[in-house]
């Protein structure tokens, strides 16, 4: 459960305005009217509970999924959940999804002539222990075209959704990689007007927790709204 | 010191591939006793029906608490479903009716369920609520009665006259009926 009396509003520019021109189909799509500020005292501060048996044993390793090795460059994605207060959230529901190393999504939308890849799918799932701490294995997902402007491209990404301790806590993000010089043109990356805040979806080499001749490592943090007002609760069988 | 909380993005369109695990999740409890189907579609501002919209539903349970789910047997939280739309802009998705909710000091609220909204073109995801019809506790509930009178109706699902026993419930995302949504 989130206390919401710790819950600040968020600092100007640190979150996408719903409304973002760059972004089209953001102006069909995004709500015109002011949105109503809830009372604290009737806004839902607990959230949904997930046991830990809504992941695999393989669910984390997004290159273990099929008979063979995918093939693209192999990656480490690993960080830590925390509240606004610093403490880790243990226990989260992580789930993420991304496109192979060609740029092409396992998606009956997605009909760009980038290859598949049969022995990758691209989600995972993962929940943190004890200290809000998450690992992934996966392969880079490549850059792909789309149609919001002529000759778009998205940087390099990996979409992250996360759940708290309350349902205020809920994110959805995307998580980027250090160096994609398709970020400055990337609408998307750029719907977040602080400079820090934007930089902070950017992940950080990591060669501490690179695995020599196997895989590179990077780290991403993630901070959640709210701050815990009492621990979790240990996970139930 | 307080950390500055990651920013959003959107689900994009190829949400299904990492979240579609737990959408209608819902199949299982249609056998309950004391369930609801709710069935709408998610349209924008042209009134084109948005076909890569995920709603996220949360509620209390019949009692009215909000604690008192655990997961089952496979990991999933009570009161917790996924509904995707589909090629329509249609959702739809079953849950166990919750019941009114006591808050503190007093303050009743009449039975209802959070819903998030999550598509392509959502830089950020919107929350709303969903209300019974026909449900007394509505007049008196303090959120509803906040809000003026052309929009309250935007909360609340109206009886499926051809489908007993279904809601039909839409999310408008723009517009003249634009659904209210809540600051968060």
């Amino acid at each position: 459960m989130v206390d919401m009396r710790m819950v600040q509003t968020p600092a100007p520019g640190t979150q996408p305005d719903f409304h973002y021109p760059p972004y089209l189909s953001s102006v069909v799509r995004s709500p015109r009217m002011p949105l109503v500020l809830l009372p604290q005292a009737l806004a839902e501060c607990a959230g949904p509970v997930f046991g830990h048996n809504i992941v695999g044993a393989l669910d984390h390793d997004l290159a273990a999924h099929h008979g063979g090795d995918p093939i693209g460059e192999r990656i480490i994605v690993q960080g830590r959940v925390l509240d606004e207060d610093g403490r880790p959230v243990p226990h989260a529901l992580v789930e993420v999804w991304q496109a192979n190393a060609a740029g092409r999504y396992r998606h009956k939308v997605d009909q760009c002539n980038m290859p598949l890849d049969p022995n990758f799918s691209g989600a995972g799932r993962t929940i943190t222990d004890a200290h809000g701490y998450y690992l992934f294995r996966s392969i880079k997902p490549g850059p792909y075209p789309w149609k919001n402007h002529h000759n778009a491209w998205r940087p390099a990404h990996i979409h992250f959704s996360l759940f708290g301790a309350g349902i205020l806590s809920r994110l959805v993000t995307q998580m980027y990689f250090p160096g994609d010089p398709l970020q400055p043109l990337d609408p998307i990356f750029n719907s977040i007007a602080d400079e820090k805040a934007r930089n902070r979806l950017i992940s950080q080499l990591d060669m501490n927790r690179s695995e020599p001749e196997h895989a590179l490592a990077y780290s991403f943090d993630i901070v959640l709204r709210g701050s815990q007002d009492t621990p979790f609760e240990e996970p139930r069988k | 010191m307080k950390l500055t909380p990651s920013g959003s993005q959107t689900v994009g369109p190829y949400f299904r591939i990492g979240l579609q695990h737990l959408c209608d999740s819902d199949a299982q409890r249609a056998a309950d006793v004391d369930t609801v189907t709710v069935h709408g579609t998610v349209i924008d501002a042209n009134g084109v029906p948005v076909s890569d919209a995920m709603l996220e539903i949360w509620h209390a349970d019949r009692d009215g608490r909000y604690d008192a789910g655990l997961p089952d047997a496979s990991g999933r939280p009570a009161c917790f479903t996924r509904a995707a739309t589909d090629d329509e802009g249609s959702f739809r998705f079953t849950i166990v009716r919750p019941g009114a909710v006591p808050g503190e000091s007093g303050i009743r609220q009449a039975p209802h369920i959070a819903v998030l909204v999550f598509a392509r073109g959502l830089l950020r995801h919107l929350i709303t609520r969903m209300y019974f019809p026909d449900e007394a506790a509505n007049s008196s509930d303090p959120v509803l009665q906040s809000i003026p009178e052309k929009r309250r109706r935007t909360l609340i699902a109206e009886r499926d006259s051809h489908r007993p026993g279904t809601l039909e419930w839409n999310v408008v995302l723009q517009g003249d009926d634009e659904t209210v949504f809540f600051a968060w």
